[in-house]
Formats: structure tokens, C-alpha cells, sequence
């Protein structure tokens, strides 16, 4: 794998970790059970560290480093995580990704603008330490405390008395031509610990016209202080673990691991039993006895060939049976693990879009081929096009649904704005989430993140009154938000409810009076004045605070939703909460479309919208008919579009629902079902009403799409409010 | 050039990068002045970068020295052989003073 592409792959990781993190930081629970979400933590720093490390990007390592220190201790239980702790490692998050986010810009190095910030949190990350910030003053050589190998068995009389792990490493002949320096790794293992002793062997260097400078001969004993465990360490030679033989024997081993490596290793005995001394590792004294007790001590180097090694290393014990068993646990894991991820691959968007793209040309010629099969009246043609036109449609549906995401990962980022902004505003809110499952088209969740936050915000800032106005009024003093997403016809639904004061229609109307938005003498129902807020110029907050307020207004998110072919509603109850709902085509790509014709002029109506096709009948003049014992209002588009010529003999009402409103539209002919690819409107036409965009048919011709909430507010009279507006 | 014993001192000096790239060169270089005389002086001042291929240079000269009865003295070190051998433990496998840069 290149360099670059590998770094790449970091830089993704890494964001999926810190938002792990970040999840898992504002799940905590600080009173209950929280070992599950700490070691979530601890993994996701944990693995940044060591990959960072990998790159060489030694300013991440040395910040991870720090932070996972902490969050060690917090794992052993010698420190209680409480939940300044928590906005603190919510800091260092953001700061990670700040480096990371820098990381992907080719900044390799340390930020010297953030570095001071970084500081600051390095430091307040060492106060919340157990040994204070005298021990931790240096990050790389952290305390000692021990760090026993997880269930290491611990029995034997002949424990040896090193407080420190062995290292052992003979490295490859070819290491040096694959482009990996052995003095590189120990660089790199010395930022997990510190080395205490280190003894260079260069036995296996050739004589002099062997030798061939190309190739490495070089081996390491080192003793090694660290709290990091074996596998962090072993992790550190993960690149050159093919070509290298490593041995770990962690402190407090028996001496007669110690033996068994000096058995193992190709040198002579008593020169790397001198070595292993001259580390610290183990003492003369110990060793010497360890020996002594040996039944065949003749010649060790003998009976044990090198290249037997690895299996010598089980075999005689050197690694403790547990430590295998764990191993082999997590061996497993991993690939179980490795099969999920199989099961997933990572496209990049482009490459969706491109097929898209290709679908709806693929559409329109289906179509093309299909007319022309109408046309020259072929059977045999007309049946190949139909089953041609199912099976484009359905690869329409599988290319559509490649590009559909869940909208949880969207919810759950609130998670952390509702956390930040309760603190800011000091008030006490929760978050509920629900309907993460969801689905909706990956460009249109991209855009929605901005006015949700928007409307979150808003509720958290104006909706939710502050802890003593709701003790007062009889409500819990914890201020809920609520997010809600669910299917609804063709579209989805959004809605951000709140528990707060609710809307103040007097309130709400005064200020519309005042700012010229109504006439003071229009009758307006509660639902129009609750809309009010959404138009432009339009803020009733009192004071403004540093969240919203800032002149981006609720008109800026309804413009925003509206350019999603969206609309957006609210309701309210004084005293009892607001909610806010946002509704929003499943993708902006392809629809199915139903085809009706006026005049000369064929559109387009996005078929979920439509409930029945009804005959035309009515009284001249009215613009109302009788759908089974109800009133249906209705709009002529031949008089909407003032599309010239008489009206068929037989026309047709189409009956559209959007939400709960019903409303119809006369049409000269229903001309059936199409599949509709979605061409946008060119900016000349922006301005344009009821029309959202246009799309090619079989012959060619281009129909327009119509915009059924727009054609809605024409016909229930909610467009008034929008014209005086306007 | 003599020493104090009367033997005969070379001095070659090494310079730039003592890495794998020059690695193969280095050691024809350094082989060839220790063949030549009896005590050979490497000067290191100039050396910028010394990675595993070069230390392996400069242990082998070390060791051929001692086998032919020679005397490879290795002399102002360069703040980055300094490190290596600070780092590897190497000061008393080669033997000489080491001069710290302040």
C-alpha cells in the first residue's frame, strides 16, 4: 500500500475514532456502570496513538499519549471520572480532530496556532491525574506502576526480581532493502517507555569480504520500562514482524525464561547471559542459579536451532499459557471483526453519483426505446421494452438505495451540540432520539445537518425556559429536545420538538404587525401566525444571545429546506412545547412521476403524492367538488399556467395529499406512470412558482416537474401570507 | 604520521549521510584505509545521518580492526552519531572518548 494511501486510510480511521469517543464520552454514566464505555474510549485513543505513531506524526502521539495515560488510570479505577473530566476529554477530542482535519490538509507537523491550546488541555489532562503533575511532567516516561501482564501466573518461586520488560530482537538479513531502519523501531519503542538497558549485538556480523553492507546482521537486548502491554509493544514492530525474530518476556518473568531465551538465541550462552546482565533484566545472581538448576546445561546452543525458534518459544514456556489463551481470544475477535468489515466497502461518492447520472440516461433511453415500440407496433419489441423497463427500474431502486444512509449518525452528533449548548446556556436539557433508522439520500442528509442544528439550537435558546420558570409552571426542571424521523409518502419527516414555553401567538402577530409582515386587520388561523416565524426579518427573541440570533433567522432554514424540494411546518402549544417538522424528498435524483397533459404541455407529478385520479364533475364556476361527502378544493392548471385553448370534453381530477392536506388539480389527460430523472431548473427560473425542476421524455420533449406543496398553498389560501410577504 | 607508539596513523574523515544509499560504498572506503595502516582515525564531524547500515559500517571496521591487529579509533563524533550510540549503548564497544557537544 503507498504511503500516501495508507495515511489516508489514518485519517479516516481516526475520525471514526474520536466520534466513537466522542459518543461514548456522552454516554458515560457517571453514577452507573461505566467500564464498557471507558475501555471504548481508552481503544479509540489507544488505536490513534499507535497508528499515529506509525506515520511518524509524533505530535499526535505524544497528545494521544497523555490522554490515554489518563484514561488508563481511570480504567484501573485509580481514577473516578466525573464530568469535568468528561468536557475536558471532549476537548481533546476536538482537538484531535482539529489535528486531523490539519493532517488531511498535508500539515504533517505540530500546528504552532493550536499548539498552546494544546498545551493547555496536556496540562489540565495531568492534574486529573492520580500522581499529580509532578510524575507526568515528562509524558514518555511514565510512572512505573507496574503494569502486570493480564493473568500471567504468578506461582513460581524462581520469579526474578526485574521490574522491566526483555526485549529481544534478531532482525532479518533483508530488513534494510525493504526500507525499514531497526534503529527506526527503537526510536519509536522508546516513546512507549523508557529504555533502561540496551545491548547491541553485532555477533552475527560476517568478516569483512563477506559481509555484504546491504543487509542487516544487527540484534538488540533491551530492558524495557513500560505500563504499556505486551501487545502495544509487540505492535511496535508490527511492520517488521516477518522479518524479524522479537521475544518479549514480560517483568517478573521466571529466570528461567531468561534461560530459555538465552537457549533460544544463536549467541553463546555465557556472552548473552553477560548480555541480559548488562541490561538490567535479570541479575548475575539469579541467573547463575537458574542455571545451576538445569539438568542439561552442557551445551545449550546446540539442541536448539535457531530456526525452531518460535515453536521453542511456546513450548518451553516462555509465554504463559493464559497469555496464549488470550491471544488466541483475540485472534478471534479480530476476525470476526475483519468479516464484518468485509461485508462493507467504502465508494467514494463520486463514483455513486456517476452511476446515478448513468441510471437516469439509462431511463430516458428505456423510455425512448419504449415509445418506439408503441409506435411502430411491435409486439415482440413492445415486450422486450417492458422487460426492459422493469428491470431499469429496478437497478433504479438499487443505485438509489446504494446512496441511502441512516440518519442516526445525523441525530446522534445532536447529542454533542445539545450537550455544549446546555452548558453555555446553563440550563439542563436532554436529547431523545428516535427513528435513527430511517433512511434518506446521502446528499440530502449532508444539507439537512445545517438547519437541524439551526433548529435545534433555537429551541435549546428560546424553546426551553430556564430550570426555575419550569419548576415554577409544574415541569421537570430537565428540558427535553426531541428528534424524530420517519417515512411519510415519498418523503421524510424531521421533526425537532422541544418541552419548552411554546409560541406566543400575541406575541408572535404584534411583531408581524410591527415589521409590516400582515395586515393588522387579517384574520389569521393559529397555524399561519405559528409559520410567521419562518419569514424573513423575523426574530421575537428579547435579547440576543451568543446561539442564535445572530440575524439567521428561521427564514434562512426554510430557504435552505426549500431548496431540498422540502417544506417546513410548525405547531405549538403555549405553556407545552413547539414542534417543528421538516419534510423532505427521499432523494433528489429519480422519481417515480405520473404524466398528465394540458394543452399542449405534458408534467410531471411525483407519484407518491397522489391519492386517486377522479372524473371531473362540478358546477361551472366552482372551484370545489364533492369527494365522497367531503370538500375538495381544487386548481385548474390550465388557469394556473394560462395555457391557452378549450378544455377537453372529459377531464380528470388528480387528488394529491401532502401531510394531512388533501387538494386536486383539473388536468385535459392522464397519461400514466414515468419514470422521472430529475434535471434541474436552470437559475433563470428560480423564481419560478410550483415548478421544481424538469425532466426529458421518450420523444424527447421535456416536461416540467411540478412542485405539489407550492400548488398546495395556491390552493389553501396559505400563499397569501408567502405573496405579502414576498 | 605516527602515533606515540611510532605506528603509523591514517586519518580519513567521513562526511554527510552514513546511511543504507552509501553504505556499500562507505565500507570499501573505510576497509581499504584500515588495510593500509595500523591505526586508522575516523573523523566523524562531518557525518549528518547515521542509520543502521552505517553503524553496521562502522562495527564491522571495528571488528576486522581487532582481528588484523589493527586499531580503529573513531574521533569527533557529530551530534547525530552521538545520539545513535548514545541510544544503542555503543560507547564501549568502540572505546573511544566521546565528546559530548554542549
Amino acid at each position: 500500500m503507498n504511503l500516501d494511501e495508507a495515511l489516508q486510510t489514518f485519517i479516516t480511521e481516526s475520525r471514526e475514532l474520536l466520534e466513537d469517543m466522542e459518543n461514548a464520552l456522552l454516554n458515560v454514566d457517571i453514577a452507573g456502570e461505566q467500564g464498557e464505555a471507558i475501555n471504548a474510549i481508552f481503544r479509540a485513543a489507544h488505536t490513534i496513538k499507535g497508528s499515529a505513531g506509525l506515520f511518524s506524526l509524533d505530535h499526535i502521539v505524544a497528545f494521544t499519549h497523555v490522554v490515554e495515560s489518563l484514561l488508563d488510570e481511570v480504567r484501573d479505577g485509580r481514577v473516578t471520572l466525573n464530568d469535568e473530566m468528561i468536557v475536558l476529554l471532549l476537548s481533546c477530542c476536538d482537538y484531535l480532530s482539529g489535528m486531523t482535519d490539519a493532517l488531511a490538509a498535508g500539515q504533517l507537523e505540530a500546528d504552532p496556532d493550536t499548539a498552546p491550546e494544546g498545551e493547555m488541555l496536556l496540562q489540565q489532562l495531568r492534574r486529573h491525574m492520580a500522581g499529580g503533575s509532578a510524575e507526568h511532567a515528562a509524558p514518555a516516561e511514565a510512572p512505573l506502576a507496574v503494569h502486570a501482564e493480564p493473568g500471567v501466573e504468578r506461582i513460581d518461586q524462581d520469579r526474578g526480581d526485574s521490574d522491566y520488560w526483555h526485549i529481544s530482537l534478531r532482525f532479518g538479513r533483508g530488513v534494510l532493502q525493504n526500507g525499514m531502519d531497526p534503529i527506526a523501531f527503537l526510536r519509536y519503542l522508546a516513546k512507549l517507555g523508557k529504555i533502561v538497558g540496551i545491548a547491541t549485538v553485532p555477533d552475527a556480523l560476517p568478516a569483512a569480504d563477506d559481509m555484504d553492507a546491504e543487509l542487516c546482521y544487527l540484534g538488540f537486548e533491551i530492558a524495557f520500562d513500560s505500563t504499556a502491554d505486551r501487545e502495544a509493544i509487540a505492535g511496535v514492530f508490527e511492520f517488521v514482524q516477518d522479518d524479524c525474530e522479537i521475544r518479549i518476556i514480560p517483568p517478573h518473568s521466571k529466570v528461567s525464561h531468561y534461560v530459555d531465551l538465552i537457549r533460544a538465541l544463536p549467541e553463546q550462552a555465557a556472552r548473552l547471559g553477560e548480555i541480559l546482565v548488562r541490561c538490567g533484566s535479570v541479575t548475575a545472581h539469579e541467573l547463575e542459579g537458574a542455571l545451576h538448576q538445569q539438568a542439561h546445561p552442557a551445551n545449550p546452543q546446540d539442541d536448539t536451532p535457531p530456526q525452531q525458534l518460535g515453536s521453542i518459544l511456546v513450548g518451553a514456556g516462555n509465554v504463559p499459557p493464559v497469555v496464549v489463551e488470550a491471544a488466541l481470544a483475540k485472534q478471534k475477535q479480530v476476525s470476526e471483526q475483519k468479516a464484518q468489515e468485509s461485508r462493507s466497502i467504502r465508494v467514494d461518492s463520486d463514483k455513486l453519483d456517476r452511476l446515478i447520472d448513468l441510471v437516469g440516461e439509462l431511463i430516458i433511453a428505456g423510455a425512448r426505446a419504449n415509445m418506439i415500440g408503441q409506435h411502430i407496433q411491435n409486439t415482440e419489441l413492445q415486450e422486450c421494452t417492458s422487460t426492459l423497463s422493469g428491470l431499469v427500474e429496478e437497478v433504479r431502486d438499487a443505485a438509489l438505495e446504494l446512496r441511502m444512509v441512516k440518519i442516526g449518525a445525523t441525530f446522534n452528533r445532536f447529542q454533542r451540540v445539545v450537550h455544549d449548548v446546555a452548558r453555555e446556556l446553563g440550563k439542563d436539557i436532554g436529547l431523545i432520539v428516535d427513528g435513527e433508522d430511517a433512511e434518506l439520500d446521502k446528499t440530502v442528509v449532508e444539507k439537512i445537518g445545517d438547519p437541524l442544528m439551526h433548529l435545534v439550537r433555537n429551541a435549546m435558546d428560546h424553546g426551553i425556559e430556564p430550570g426555575d420558570v419550569r419548576v415554577a409552571a409544574g415541569k421537570p426542571a430537565k428540558g427535553m429536545i426531541k428528534l424524530n424521523a420517519f417515512h411519510e409518502s415519498g418523503s421524510i419527516v424531521i421533526e425537532v420538538s422541544d418541552d419548552g414555553g411554546g409560541l406566543r401567538k400575541e406575541k408572535i402577530l404584534a411583531k408581524a404587525v410591527e415589521r409590516g409582515l400582515v395586515d393588522p386587520e387579517r384574520k389569521l388561523s393559529d397555524s399561519e401566525i405559528y409559520n410567521l416565524i419562518f419569514e424573513a426579518g423575523f426574530s421575537t427573541a428579547e435579547k440576543i444571545t451568543n446561539l442564535s440570533g445572530r440575524g439567521v433567522g428561521m427564514d434562512v432554514v426554510k430557504r435552505n429546506i426549500t431548496a431540498l424540494r422540502g417544506s417546513v411546518d410548525v405547531s405549538s402549544k403555549e405553556g407545552a412545547g413547539t414542534t417543528v417538522t421538516v419534510r423532505l424528498p427521499l432523494t433528489l435524483a429519480i422519481i417515480d412521476g405520473f404524466l398528465v397533459q394540458v394543452g399542449g404541455s405534458v408534467f410531471v407529478i411525483p407519484l407518491d403524492m397522489i391519492e386517486e385520479c377522479i372524473e371531473y364533475a362540478t358546477e361551472p364556476g366552482q372551484d370545489y367538488c364533492n369527494l365522497r361527502g367531503q370538500v375538495l378544493p381544487f386548481v385548474r392548471l390550465r388557469s394556473l399556467f394560462r395555457i391557452d385553448g378549450a378544455a377537453t370534453r372529459r377531464e380528470s381530477i388528480v387528488v394529491l395529499k401532502l401531510g394531512n392536506q388533501r387538494a386536486g388539480l383539473v388536468v385535459d389527460t392522464l397519461l400514466g406512470e414515468f419514470q422521472t430523472v430529475i434535471k434541474p431548473l436552470s437559475p433563470m427560473f428560480s423564481e419560478v412558482k410550483c415548478i421544481s425542476g424538469s425532466t426529458i421524455l421518450g420523444s424527447g420533449e421535456v416536461a416540467l416537474i411540478l412542485d405539489v406543496a407550492a400548488l398546495m398553498h395556491t390552493v389553501s389560501g396559505k400563499g397569501t401570507v408567502a405573496a405579502l410577504a414576498a | 604520521m605516527s602515533d606515540a607508539n611510532g605506528a603509523a596513523v591514517a586519518r580519513v574523515a567521513l562526511d554527510g549521510e552514513m546511511t543504507i544509499y552509501r553504505a556499500a560504498d562507505l565500507k570499501a572506503i573505510v576497509l581499504d584505509a584500515l588495510r593500509k595502516t595500523q591505526v586508522l582515525e575516523l573523523d566523524l564531524s562531518g557525518v549528518t545521518e547515521l542509520d543502521t547500515a552505517g553503524l553496521q559500517v562502522l562495527m564491522l571496521a571495528k571488528q576486522t580492526a581487532k582481528a588484523d591487529q589493527r586499531e580503529l579509533r573513531l574521533v569527533k563524533h557529530s551530534p547525530a552519531v552521538l545520539e545513535i550510540f548514545d541510544m544503542l549503548d555503543l560507547g564501549a564497544f568502540f572505546g573511544d572518548a566521546l565528546l559530548m557537544h554542549a
